[in-house]
């Protein structure tokens, strides 16, 4: 994939590219060679982040992060080694490449399989930049807490808001890769603003309200107009959350449900994303972020949803998270298949997983989040696909009798092996004869995932289709946290089983 | 004190520092790890940061800003600039809600604390070298035995040294292990697990964590299906450990006296408020044997229950609950204000005891005539801030406890219970003892707690994983 016509490496964090990171590559490199390594690769990264957070207008929080650092990763005889340094000297990155080989001869003796990477074109020297306008880090810190200080004002302003919090994450991402065949050059910035409002009443009872504007692969012009309309959503908050606070409390049973991009991508993230990763199912994250029902076996015959259910991973989706040119094993972005007319047809993997199960080529996934850690296979953008020309929210209400519609991402919980789920959201509507008939409080909703999917009526059409997403996907020891997208239509699921919140707590 | 030291680093940016009031935290972290999955070791790793944190603050009418900056392997050099953009951004900021004075004088510190001048403590890998030699006579048992093994370890000393423009230079060095061990059979259908929390993994016994989840997976031999519902439950330390670390939490006075936690009542907090009939005792001592910790506040950003103008302030032992009623919550200085309670900030671990409780598990297990054993929890988040209403699910082993012993294991349940409410149906406490919160354990490790008895634990619906 070549540089896009309006990036290019002239956009690249200038400090990060005036060390002499190809020389520490090849010093890297070369004294693994040496070493007797078959595989070597080298990273140089630096993520700068910035939170800012106010708390009913006043500042609570401003915190500036900068990370630098190297890694040098190698297989010798068959065994990984990794070993990282925080300077960015040839003299770090030669000691690296030493670490990690002595690691390697380390670990040989409590390794029993072998390590084999999937082969990869080299691309030589290439450069990548993620599509956006403004850096988030060139705007000033007071422009940015101006702003948040006016989004605040204007929802405390009104009598039915007690609380607002009001926050923004910035992160710009600079990494430098290369293994001899590829030489990667890439940046990407994405941006996370959210806004809650809280409303408490005097007998002590509250209900909170978050905007649903998704964290994304966008410069500092989403929070001005580009992407998202802040101004529209904040202003309809208060009466939404009046509302939810005076709304009867769900009476728990069955119910058709109606639900929106807003709500629906977490459930997919958790329920699909993570269950159609290849190390999940080969056992590697067993003691911690758990296996997958989703079994290799099942490949091409497990029925895991509905026929209108169609799924892709794609780490090439325009102001998506996870998207990149090149992954941090030097595999170039693409788009594939998970699930194709309800039917498990593909996973996530990394070089190593593609070459030990045959698929032949790496899709990509391969994703360090910090120069401190080595690659694992990490989660592409997981959407699902809307019906050409389907229908709209509106209209999938239209066909529902009595339901629910659900809105916005609050509370997930999913187990080890992704059967078992439970989430709530925003806003719930109840719908009665087609029609949303005011709000519900304390809803959750709970299943099976195959059960879940497998009852899904109907997908909307590409123009309910929003790209939601999250900065912090948590995998791997030592944990490791990564930013993933996804992107869906509304859809109808028939006949999901909702629990009061209230009640469970009794 | 040579160049690049952290020491050297806290003096530069200290003398550079233009603004009224400076605070800047050097760390050196070191960290070593092995991760395994079915008897062979999969990744392993060895990795050093250094982070200079520059906490500038300018005083003026109208109030305090503050500017941080954090950065990684800053030189020398460069520690100028990390000034100037933490000056500038303090600048640009507006007044900080929580501003207050900063300390004087320095907090009471252990006799075995580390002097200012020594070189920062660090770990490498042959911090493994006794250990991992057992883990690989452990691979091989379990191999023999048609077991797999799964599980990670890790180790890590991070040197703090925090220093401020009012002349207080403090330092801290924090060693941090732990050991999590899971088994599975050959069919990966039955699971059992082990954590453990260490400073040295000199006191870690793998093979004797091996055998008894030899023994766990034995117990599911004979597997019984039961429906969700409530159940009389025997929670062991690390599952108490986790609901009871996401209580603390939780447990922040801003969030409470903003009337939005379960801790709030109108007009107040619920101190002072039975949560338990049980005479429960819940604290946090930086001194506590084996789970030892900063005596005194390292805060790199302010946040809901904490704040940079508190570094270097002591923190001493706290009793959250004492004898089963609510008695503080974590509190800023700034909070503290708000909420007119005592200042008591957070602490990096925690215990509950039941005052006069001696019984083991085993001893539970025996006294109980119908009732599930759980082994850990997984997945836990919150579902209603007004209960505290925590879901999640069961993981590696729960067994169905009949007439005093084990029969069966039992399928995975989610649950959803607030730690909160559960207070007040524990009936049992047994005797206290170092844990491992399964969930929170890579963030939080330093937890001793009882096993409880529970009555009606509510398991809201089955969990097919296994």
């Amino acid at each position: 994939m070549a540089s896009k016509p309006d990036t290019g490496p002239g956009r690249i964090d200038p400090e990060f590219t005036s060390y002499p990171l190809r020389q520490l590559a090849d010093a890297a490199l070369a004294r693994a060679a040496e070493l007797g390594a078959e595989h070597a690769d080298f990273r140089a990264e630096r993520i700068r982040g910035q939170q800012i957070r106010l708390s009913d207008g006043r500042l609570e929080t401003q915190f500036d992060a900068d990370d630098l650092g190297l890694a040098v990763r190698v297989v010798v005889d068959g065994t990984w080694g990794f070993a990282s340094a925080v300077d960015l000297t040839t003299d770090a990155a030669v000691r690296a490449a030493q670490e990690a080989v002595d690691v390697a001869r380390v670990a040989a003796a409590i390794s029993t399989e072998r390590i084999e990477l999937a082969a990869e074109p080299g691309y030589g020297e290439v450069s990548w930049v993620s599509a956006y306008e403004i850096d988030p880090l060139d705007v000033s810190v007071a422009d940015k807490i101006e702003l948040l200080a006016r989004w605040s004002s204007g929802l405390l302003a009104d009598s039915r808001i007690t609380h607002v919090d009001a926050s923004l994450n910035q992160v710009r991402e600079t990494k430098f890769y290369c293994d001899g065949a590829t030489t990667a050059l890439q940046q990407r910035v994405r941006v996370d603003p959210e806004v809650t409002a809280v409303a408490v009443e005097p007998d002590g009872r509250f209900e909170t309200m978050r905007t649903l504007a998704p964290p994304a692969g966008r410069g500092y012009e989403y929070l001005t107009g580009t992407g998202w309309d802040f101004d529209a959503e904040l202003v309809e908050l208060p009466s939404l959350l009046a509302e939810k606070l005076a709304a009867p409390s769900v009476e728990a049973g069955r119910y058709d449900l109606v639900i929106d991009p807003s709500n629906l991508f977490l459930t997919i993230h958790e329920s699909i994303g993570h269950a159609t990763e290849l190390d999940r199912a080969l056992g590697y994250e067993a003691a911690y972020a758990g296996t997958s029902f989703a079994t290799l076996d099942k490949l091409g015959s497990l029925q895991y949803g509905s026929p209108v259910m169609n799924i892709t991973g794609d780490r090439t989706a325009k102001h998506g998270l996870a998207t990149i040119g090149y992954d941090d094993e030097g595999v170039a972005g693409q788009s594939w298949n998970l699930i194709a007319g309800g039917v498990l047809t593909g996973y996530q993997l990394d070089r190593r997983m593609a070459r030990l199960e045959g698929f032949g080529r790496s899709n990509g996934c391969a994703f360090a989040d910090s120069p401190g850690h080595m690659p694992i296979q990490r989660m592409a953008n997981v959407s699902l696909q809307p019906a050409k020309d389907g229908p709209s929210t509106a209209e999938l209400i239209a066909g529902v009798t009595d339901g629910i519609y659900i809105v916005g991402d609050k509370s997930w919980s999913i187990d080890m092996q992704r059967y078992n789920f439970q989430f709530t959201g925003q806003r719930f509507f109840r719908i009665r004869n087609g029609q949303l008939a005011g709000q519900l409080r304390d809803v959750a909703y709970q299943a099976t995932t195959t059960d879940f999917w497998n009852a899904m009526e109907a997908v909307g059409g590409p123009q309910t289709y929003v790209l939601g997403g999250a900065f912090n996907c948590g995998k791997g020891q030592p944990a490791q946290v990564a930013p993933v997208s996804h992107g869906c239509p509304s859809v109808v699921m028939r006949g999901i089983r909702i629990l009061n919140t209230v009640e469970e707590a009794a | 004190m040579s160049q690049h030291s952290p020491q050297h680093a806290v003096d530069i940016a200290l003398r550079s520092a233009r603004g009224d009031d400076c605070i800047v935290i050097a760390d050196e972290s070191s960290t070593a790890n092995l991760r395994w999955a079915g008897n062979t070791l999969t990744t392993n790793g060895v990795s050093r940061t250094r982070q200079l944190t520059v906490i500038a603050i300018s005083r003026a009418a109208g109030g305090a800003r503050v500017g941080v900056v954090s950065r990684a392997g800053v030189r020398d050099e460069q520690i100028a600039d990390v000034v100037a953009e933490a000056s500038e951004a303090a600048a640009e900021g507006s007044p900080a809600e929580d501003a207050q004075p900063l300390a004087t004088s320095a907090p009471p510190l252990p006799a075995s604390a580390p002097a200012w001048d020594d070189p920062p403590a660090a770990t490498e890998i042959g911090v493994f070298s006794g250990f991992a030699g057992e883990l690989g006579n452990a691979f091989a048992n379990a191999a023999s035995a048609d077991r797999l093994l799964y599980g990670y370890a890790e180790h890590q000393i991070t040197s703090t040294f925090l220093g401020t423009s009012t002349g207080l230079r403090l330092r801290h060095d924090q060693p941090t292990g732990r050991l999590e061990l899971n088994a599975k059979s050959a069919d990966l259908a039955r699971s059992s697990w082990a954590g453990v929390s260490t400073r040295d993994f000199r006191d870690v016994d793998v093979m004797a964590l091996e055998a008894e989840l030899a023994q766990q997976l034995g117990w599911a031999a004979r597997s019984v299906e039961l429906p969700a519902g409530r159940y009389e439950t025997l929670l062991p330390p690390s599952a108490v450990s986790d609901l009871m670390a996401y209580m603390y939490w939780s447990a922040g006075a801003r969030d409470a006296v903003d009337g939005r936690t379960v801790f709030s009542k109108p007009g107040g907090t619920r101190v002072g408020e039975r949560l338990s009939s049980m005479p429960l005792t819940m604290f946090s001592d930086p001194g506590t044997p084996g789970l030892q910790c900063a005596p005194f506040v390292i805060a790199h950003a302010s946040r809901r229950i904490s704040s940079v103008f508190d570094n270097g302030e002591p923190s001493p032992r706290t009793e959250w609950i004492s004898g089963g009623t609510l008695a503080a919550l974590i509190q800023t200085r700034y909070s503290a204000q708000l909420s007119g309670l005592p200042y008591t900030p957070w602490v990096d671990n925690l215990t509950m005891q039941a005052d006069g409780s001696s019984a083991s598990l085993t001893e539970m297990v025996a006294g109980t005539t119908r009732g599930l054993l759980l082994t850990c929890l997984w997945y836990v988040r919150d579902v209603d801030p007004q209960t505290l209403l925590l879901t999640g699910l069961t993981r590696d082993g729960v067994y169905l406890v009949e007439n005093g012993e084990v029969v069966g294991a039992v399928n995975n349940f989610r649950f959803n219970e607030s730690p909160v409410a559960m207070l007040d149906r524990v009936t049992e406490a047994g005797a206290t003892q170092p844990t491992l919160p399964r969930e929170l354990s890579d963030y939080f490790t330093r937890a001793a707690m009882p096993p409880l008895r529970v009555e009606g634990f509510n398991m809201s619906s089955v969990s097919q994983a296994s």
